[in-house]
Order: C-alpha cells, then structure tokens, then sequence
C-alpha cells in the first residue's frame, strides 16, 4: 500500500464513516465488536479482570469497548483503530481484516467451534396470540402479513435472516433455486421497511407498531420480548433456521505492535469458560459447551439450523452472490 | 499589491494563509481524496454505478424530494420570517429561537422524533387515514424541518432592511396589496430567497441522519441515496461509495452554483441588496 493509497482510505474512511482513528494509548486493551453485544461485553469484561488479575498478581487492564455496525466497525479497524481484538457477529468482517494483511489466515482454527463461542439463530417473534397464525416460512408470505427484516445490504443481521429464508426454501423444494428466489421476492414484497440495522428493525416492531413478524436473532427477540412488555409478544422457532455465528479474532499486527498478544489470547479463551458461556445463556446467545446449553434448554427450543458456509459456501462467495451489487437480493427487489 | 492598500488592519499575509490552510485541510483535500479515490474505478465502472438503476431511482426521489421541500419551505419560511419582522407580539424572541433548533438539534434526534410522531400508532400519525413516516411523504417531513433555517435566516434581514415607505408609497400611488407585495416586495426578496433555497437544497439533499428513521428504505420507492452509499460501504465496497458522493456532490455544486448566479443576474437586474 502506497502512503498516498493509505491516506486516502484514511480519510475518506474519515469523513464517510465517520470513523474514529483512534491513536490510543499503549496500555489501553481494546475490544471492538458490534451494537448489540455491548450488554454481554459489559458483564464479561469484569469477569475476565477478576479471572486475570488472579492468574497475575493483581495485575488489571483498562479494557475499552468498542460498539457500532459489524461492517463499519471491521471498516474502522481495517483503516486504523488499534483493537486488540474483534468480535464481530460475521465472519467476512473478520475475512476483510484478514485480506487487508491484519489478522493471519488460519484466524478460524486458533479458538475452538471456528472461532465461534456461541451462536444464535434466526426466528421469529410475532405479537401476543399470534393473531397471524404464523409458524413456519410459508405463512410470512401470506397475503397480508407485513414481515420486519433489517435490510441485508447494510446489515449482518438481515443477511442472516434473508439466507434462512433462502435457505428454507431451497429445503422445501428440492434444492430449486428459481423456486427460492420467487419464494424471497413474495417475502420481500411483505416487507414494509426496510432498517439499516437489527437493532433499528427491533424498534420499528415493538416501538412503532409495525408488521406482524419480525425476523432477528434468537437472542435479540428474546431480549425486545423481555424488555417491551412481557405479555406483547412471542417467539415463533421455524422448524429450519440458519446458525448466526459471531466469530472473535486477535488483529494479529496490532498485538504484535502493542505486545498485547497472551491478554488478547486470554481474552478470547476465557470465552469458553464455564462462567462466560453461562453468560451468554443467560442473555439467550446459545452456548457452545453442550452441558451449560443442556442445562438451559428450555431458554433454547430444539430447532434444526445449519452453517451458511456449508450451504452457501465461503462468506466472499455468498456477498458475491447474493449481496453485491446485481446479486440476487437487488434481482429479487426489481419491481 | 492592490490586496495590501485596501487592508486598514495589517496581517494579511499570516490571517490570509492560516484561513487557506484550514480551509484546505478542512473541505478540500477530503474532496480531492474523494475524486481521488473514485479515480481509480475507471470512466465505465463509474458509469455504471451511478447509472444503476436503483441508484437512479434513488437520486431522483432524493432531488425531487429535496425540491418539494424547499418549495414548501419558500412559502412557509418566507410566512414566518415575515411574522417575526412585520409583528410584534408576545413571545416573539421565542418563536425566532425556534427556528434554529432544527440546526442546532442532532439530525438522529429530529429523525426519531418525527417518526415516533408520525408512525401508524405515533400521536400524530394515528390521526391520518395515510401513512407518513415510511415512506416518500415521511422523507419529505423531515427534510422540510431540517431545511426551513435557512430561508428564513436568508429572507428575515432583508424583511428587516425593507422600509415600509416603499408600500406606503406603492398605497398612495393606489396599488393593491397584491400589487405592492409583486411588484415591490417580492423583487427586494427574490435574491435572498433563490440564495436560501440553493442552500436549503443542498442541504436536503445530502440529508442523512434525520431522514434514515423515517425513511422506510425500500428500494424504488422510498430508498434514498445516503443509503445507498452505506450499503456500499458495509460490502467494503468503498470505491463505489466515494463514486455515488463525488457524483451527489457534483450535482450539489451544479445547483448551488446555478442558485448564485442566479441570485447574482437578480440582484443586478433588481439592483436589491444581496
């Protein structure tokens, strides 16, 4: 990279994103992940100090947190932002850093499940009684029926929930892909608005009164049904739901720069521990280690979900399809 | 040096490169690096982005909103900067106040509230039998307020400047009060008014932050073109982003640099005051 290229990236990453370049100090350990994992990070951070000030004599870190859109944050690190670590909540983002030399290939094999601690699943929630009566894909194109999706051009969150229904479709009729691609469009013609993010898709449901299901993840749907009314709404689990998987990762040059390389180590590992995954479990991200999620089964209905890499193939492939520029989301939208 | 014996103050040399040193750093080398970023693309490749057709769709829907806007801003901007002048009532330093918290309040703020306002089950928006936030009728509420400053910011001095002589005058000659406000009040506005609008414009269309919640964002019918460069940018695809804003800025430029012209030609036609 010329320094004229990588001034350039800096400032239009700048002033377009709005990104911070940050030039933080040296003893600063930071996470820089995604929107809605700021609760989680919130409880795990002083569990992980306790754990490392115990393995070190006392020894703590200043651990800063890092929250925005997945792809904008990757963006962010991609231009600058000295983050320790990522916790993304798609793997491409972490497969940009890997691309632009940051993080080494081979980044999915350091940690345990693909580098993946927990994972959630898309379902859907539908208000009280479910007055739509919807219980599986083929009712969200019901004539009718007004369905909430982040949009999947600028959100990881709608890119999932958009493969599940693809995905549920291809399952339903032999692998036929002209047959997916008319069952999306129905979908699609059922929605109404179109957020950026998940976050913002949660809101327009449950806040403004809109649509009849929401797509989102298992976590996210339970936390909007916890926290907007206990009675208002309820979860629907398809019988076929894709696996969203938020991969972590050290930013390899940063640690090496830093020195940072066994905390950013111990920081992902402790992930796994038996404390974080009952963590997650209690914020409905579905464990990894089989026992904790044995243990809360009745928070996690059994339902069949697959990878989208061992569907759709490599996450560079499935943007390219489906995502990009004329792929089959922007066909399917054609009026 | 001309410059030099027009100044009384001395120091024009050191304010005069500090202005241009901050000014580039500020607004033109960002621009540059945009048009230097896009370089790289190609003629063809920026052809076609911007000639996607949902890219089209977008910029006509963002101009054309932006238009009827700041229509709708020319009449009800001028109405109030013309209560504020001509009137005096109870509460008047309030009500002029008002009129710059669309520019002081963040644009997120005023696009949450209007669309908490106006959704199906807002306070507001129940009342209508037609929905307004989500969709093109939304867009154009939260651009009507996040533009309305400048026109009235444009149009109130030259209100205040106007003497009342003149249509005291126009009164005694026998014209009506249709005729006074055509023929010598509207010629003293025009110039203000053209330049508010240019600015009020292009601020409507480079609107993001207010629009993006009360937007509804479906594709060729309420998707507006800042998200379109987002989605570029959550794929990575930066190049594409900076070749859809380097296209909205040069549309920005054309138009702002029509409206001054134009403001320029009227104020020497009119001979009215800028």
């Amino acid at each position: 990279m010329t320094l004229l290229k990588k001034l350039s990236v800096l400032v239009i990453g700048a002033s377009l994103v709005g990104s911070v370049v940050a030039q933080s100090a040296q003893k600063n350990f930071l996470n820089v992940s995604y929107d809605v994992m700021r609760d989680f990070y919130k409880e795990y951070n002083p569990l992980f100090l306790k754990e490392y000030a115990a393995k070190h004599n006392g020894a703590t870190l200043n651990i800063q947190q890092s929250h925005g859109g997945s792809s904008k944050q990757a963006l962010s690190v991609a231009n600058g932002l000295q983050a320790d670590v990522v916790t993304m909540n798609q793997s491409s983002d972490v497969e940009l850093l890997e691309s632009k030399g940051l993080i080494h290939a081979g980044w999915d094999k350091e940690f345990p499940n693909h580098a993946v601690p927990f994972t959630s699943a898309t379902v859907f929630l539908v208000r009280k009684g479910n007055p739509k009566n919807i219980q599986d894909w083929t009712d969200l194109t019901k004539e009718g029926v007004q369905v909430i999706i982040a949009n999947p051009k600028t959100s990881g969150n709608g890119r999932y929930s958009f493969l599940a229904a693809y995905s549920a479709a291809l399952k339903a009729n032999n692998d036929d892909h002209d047959k997916a691609k008319a069952y999306v469009k129905a979908l699609f013609k059922n929605v109404p608005v179109l957020d950026n993010g998940g976050r913002a898709a949660t809101t327009t449901f449950v806040k403004r009164n809109i649509g009849d299901a929401l797509l989102t993840f298992e976590n996210e749907a339970n936390m909007a049904a916890k926290e907007f009314g206990e009675n208002e709404f309820e979860l629907v689990y398809p019988t076929y739901s894709i696996k969203a998987e938020n991969p972590v990762a050290v930013v390899d040059t940063v640690v090496a720069q830093k020195g940072s390389a066994d905390i950013a180590k111990a920081y992902l590992d402790y992930l796994w521990s038996e404390p974080a995954q009952e963590l997650a479990a209690s914020l409905y991200l579905r464990p990894s280690n089989p026992d904790i999620l044995a243990k809360y089964k009745e928070r996690f209905p059994a339902m069949e979900t697959f990878r989208a890499n061992d569907v759709f193939g490599s996450w560079p492939e499935i943007m390219k399809t489906y995502f990009a520029d004329g792929g089959v989301f922007d066909q399917i939208q054609q009026p | 040096m001309f410059l030099k014996s027009r100044a009384i103050l001395p120091g024009f040399g050191l304010s005069f490169g500090i202005s241009l040193f901050s000014l580039s750093l500020m607004v033109v080398i960002p621009f540059a690096m945009l048009a230097y970023s896009t370089w790289g693309m190609g003629w063809k490749t920026f052809y076609s982005t911007i000639t996607h057709p949902q890219v089209l769709s977008a910029i006509y829907l963002t101009l054309k909103i932006s238009f009827l806007a700041v229509l709708t801003n020319v009449i009800f901007g001028t109405l109030i900067a013309w209560v504020i002048v001509r009137y005096q009532f109870f509460g008047k330093g309030l009500i002029n106040a008002l009129v710059d918290l669309p520019f002081a309040l963040p644009t997120a703020v005023t696009g949450i509230a209007l669309a908490t306002l106006y959704a199906p089950n807002g306070w507001l928006g129940k009342w209508f039998n037609f929905k307004i936030a989500f969709t093109p009728i939304g867009i154009w509420l939260a651009l009507v307020v996040v533009s309305l400053p400048f026109i009235v910011r444009a149009v109130q001095p030259v209100l205040e400047d106007l003497s009342v002589e003149f249509e005291e005058a126009a009164q005694t000659l026998g014209a009506g009060s249709l005729t006074i406000f055509r023929r010598v009040i509207l010629p003293e506005l025009l110039p203000a008014l053209v330049m508010g609008s240019g600015m009020a414009f292009a601020r409507a269309t480079g609107e993001y932050g207010s629009v993006i919640f009360i937007a509804g964002n479906i594709p060729f019918s309420s998707e507006i073109l800042p998200v379109i460069i987002t989605s570029k940018l959550e794929m990575f695809d930066t190049q594409g982003a900076s070749a859809i804003a380097l296209f909205m800025l040069v549309i920005s430029f054309v138009i702002l640099f029509i409206f001054n012209k134009a403001q320029w030609l009227l104020s020497k036609r009119l001979g009215a005051r800028v």
